[in-house]
């Protein structure tokens, strides 16, 4: 019975990280994107918890935990005070054509359900279904940093396709071993201080957020 | 095992050490010293591995074996020189006002830390573990790219943080999908991402998840060899970045993307008995090297034009572990040898010229030779050897690959001998200007060091003219390793 009670639980949540992957996509305020981005690592955390519960697998609570702290919690609190701290919380990012870009994002969540095909046959996992909604949720992150301009929101979709793996990892193998979980987690949060760095010297050296500045210096810099 | 962890130590000490030290000279010092002392631990664990064929430490976590050690010695011998010549080098640039002490600091401490990433990835026996460590050298070498703080450095670490983080998730998720298909053969725990087992029980792992797998791997950690058309990111992270920097990204970290490519290759043809990675690769490779060899023509920065020849040698390397036969793998594996030796010398001397110089623009880098001798001739016998002339390493390596190449695919030789020619022609027509003529007026003395370029490109040379027997044998022995699950497939 709990087999069946916890498939069905996951495969809410898969549906709602979709969601939430389309949500941020398609958000045009900074703030409202990173409230989204903490929601989706509370669903992350929360399925880790149930996979954990189903399987009786107790590596994988610490790993639940551990997402909530970091991805529910920190990550978006470290993202919220440096937009805060650079007076861009007010600032509105332009979509660039916000329907080609939804019709985007639908044709890659098919195609991610059609690559997954063949591994979803196979699997006896409890949790098949859930391989092609992490697929889609990392390309639709990928998409996000393709269609933003601000190194912000550029940054949210990097560490949403980190969230999409993660999901990936405990929707289709019941979590990694826990000495990868950890050295991951350690990365992103790393990388995620870095970023955090980044912003002010961006801020400071080409007084916007935007990227296509710097690309522009790069390009100058070599024709000099 | 004391050797062992000693040589993963020894980074990983310096570096916390470094984090502390205001004292530039001093810490410069320590810097190599802690290069040295890496360098001879990995040495005397070569000479246990020769000894003991193959090496397992810390409970089966780590594992040693000749397509490695060779690796952990050459990183750990050119993280070395590196030191040596970022001693003067770095002076300078501190002396000019470019970083100023607490960047020295960040520096010294990132670039041990770089160190240990590297070291842990090679020597790693679990792929999971190879992966965080690969992100890691990845995230030292961000910093450090960004170091001069200009609006390009800042520019081009962004564009290396965002395509590299990008590329290495996909390698991440590729990982994920061995794990999945592994974790039902080998249990749901370490066994299923350690690496010997996984070669061991290859052929019981999904072929159809193996190749999904292989796709992300190749291009996830291809971007991270700076394989063509993902490699955006590694001119500008090399043009901007100080040139110790440039020297061992170019030679160390591309090396360690492309093992652990090399890695997941076996083990995909081990699931799959076909040769699709291969084809992958192969494609890969040549696409790499004629964009390249194209591209050179096209540079005004001299570290730039440098770093789309390394794109050009990593393709060729991709290439030849695409075609896989025994002949084939020794060559690569004796040109990722060369290559990181000669590249690195190439960008010291390169750094040398620049700061005499006081540009990087080729355009006004002019009569070097007349200049300072050593800085000049360096940089022409350095383009010498890596545009493939004999008696250089990288001659005898592409020789062996052509000859490779020849027996499985013939008609590949005509794209790799036209990429060759045009990125030869591409570097002297770029480096004959800049070696002779007339001094600029700009230009300035520089304390110059270059005892570690000579001893790379005579390194080189030794490698060219005759390989030591030890050293001969530990590339058969990992190309023999190499080929072991494929090598039914291309007999058939």
């Amino acid at each position: 019975m709990t087999g069946s009670f916890t498939l069905q639980l996951v495969n809410g949540l898969a549906a709602l990280m979709l969601l939430v992957s389309f949500a941020l996509l398609a958000q045009h305020r900074i703030l409202s994107v990173l409230h989204w981005f903490a929601l989706q690592g509370v669903l992350l955390a929360a399925t880790a918890g149930i996979v954990a519960w189903g399987t009786d697998n107790h590596e994988l609570y610490i790993s639940a935990i551990m997402t909530l702290l970091l991805k529910g919690a920190l990550l978006p609190w470290l993202l919220w005070r440096a937009v805060m701290q650079l007076h861009v919380h007010r600032e509105i990012e332009p979509l660039m054509n916000s329907t080609v870009t939804m019709l985007m994002a639908l044709a890659v969540t098919l195609f991610s359900f059609h690559i997954v095909q063949p591994i979803e046959q196979m699997s006896a996992l409890i949790t098949r279904n859930s391989m092609a909604i992490a697929t889609a949720c990392m390309l639709l992150g990928m998409l996000m940093m393709i269609t933003r301009k601000k190194a912000i929101t550029q940054v949210v979709g990097f560490l949403a396709v980190e969230n999409s793996l993660f999901f990936a990892a405990i929707g289709a193998t019941n979590g990694m071993p826990l000495v990868v979980e950890i050295g991951v987690a350690f990365d992103v949060l790393i990388a995620a201080l870095i970023f955090g760095l980044f912003f002010f010297q961006i801020r400071t050296t080409f007084d916007s957020l935007e990227v296509d500045a710097m690309q522009q210096s790069l390009r100058e810099d070599d024709e000099a | 095992m004391m050797l062992f962890v000693a040589t993963l130590l020894s980074p990983l000490a310096g570096g916390l050490l470094l984090g502390w030290m205001n004292h530039s000279k001093l810490a410069a010092r320590l810097n190599i010293l802690t290069g040295v002392t890496t360098f001879v631990c990995s040495l005397l664990l070569a000479l246990q591995v020769l000894a003991d064929d193959h090496f397992d430490a810390l409970g089966g976590w780590f594992h040693l074996d000749a397509y490695n050690v060779f690796l952990i010695v050459l990183t750990a011998f050119v993280g070395m020189t590196t030191t040596i010549f970022s001693a003067p080098y770095m002076q300078h640039e501190l002396e000019h006002g470019r970083v100023d002490a607490r960047r020295m600091r960040l520096y010294h401490s990132m670039f041990q830390l770089f160190q240990l990433g590297m070291l842990l990835g090679f020597t790693t026996n679990n792929i999971g573990v190879l992966w965080v460590s690969l992100e890691l050298a990845t995230l030292a070498t961000v910093l450090l790219v960004s170091l001069y703080r200009t609006p390009a450095s800042i520019a081009a670490a962004w564009k290396y943080f965002i395509l590299c983080g990008m590329g290495i998730a996909l390698a991440l998720f590729g990982t994920v999908l061995i794990f999945f298909t592994s974790s039902s053969v080998l249990g749901h725990g370490n066994e299923a991402l350690t690496w010997t087992l996984l070669l061991q029980h290859a052929s019981e792992l999904d072929p159809a998840v193996m190749t999904v797998a292989f796709c992300f791997l190749m291009v996830g950690y291809g971007t991270k060899v700076g394989l063509a058309p993902m490699h955006a990111w590694l001119p500008d992270a090399h043009g901007e970045g100080p040139t110790p920097v440039s020297a061992v990204l170019s030679g160390l970290l591309l090396n360690l993307a492309l093992y652990a490519l090399v890695r997941c290759k076996m083990l995909v043809d081990g699931a799959t008995a076909s040769e699709l990675a291969g084809h992958m690769m192969m494609g890969f490779g040549m696409v790499s090297l004629l964009v390249a060899a194209f591209s050179l023509h096209q540079q005004r920065d001299i570290k730039r034009m440098f770093s789309f020849s390394s794109i050009e040698h990593m393709g060729l390397m991709t290439f030849a572990f695409g075609i896989g036969t025994q002949l084939a793998s020794f060559a690569a594996l004796l040109h990722m040898t060369v290559h990181s030796l000669v590249k690195s010398g190439i960008f010291f001397t390169v750094g040398h010229a620049a700061q005499a110089m006081g540009t990087q623009k080729m355009a006004q880098i002019r009569g070097l030779i007349r200049h300072h001798p050593g800085i000049g001739w360096g940089l022409l016998i350095g383009t010498a050897a890596i545009a493939g002339f004999p008696p250089f390493g990288v001659f005898t390596s592409e020789f062996l690959l052509f000859t490779a190449a020849l027996h499985t695919h013939p008609w590949t030789c005509v794209v790799l001998l036209l990429g060759l020619l045009i990125a030869m022609a591409g570097l002297f027509r770029a480096v004959q200007p800049m070696v002779y003529g007339e001094v600029p007026e700009q230009a300035v003395p520089v304390q110059v060091n270059m005892l570690p370029v000579y001893i790379h490109f005579a390194l080189a040379l030794l490698l060219g003219l005759s390989i030591p027997v030890f050293l001969a044998s530990w590339y058969d022995e990992a190309a023999a390793l190499i080929i072991s699950t494929s090598v039914e497939v291309t007999i058939l």
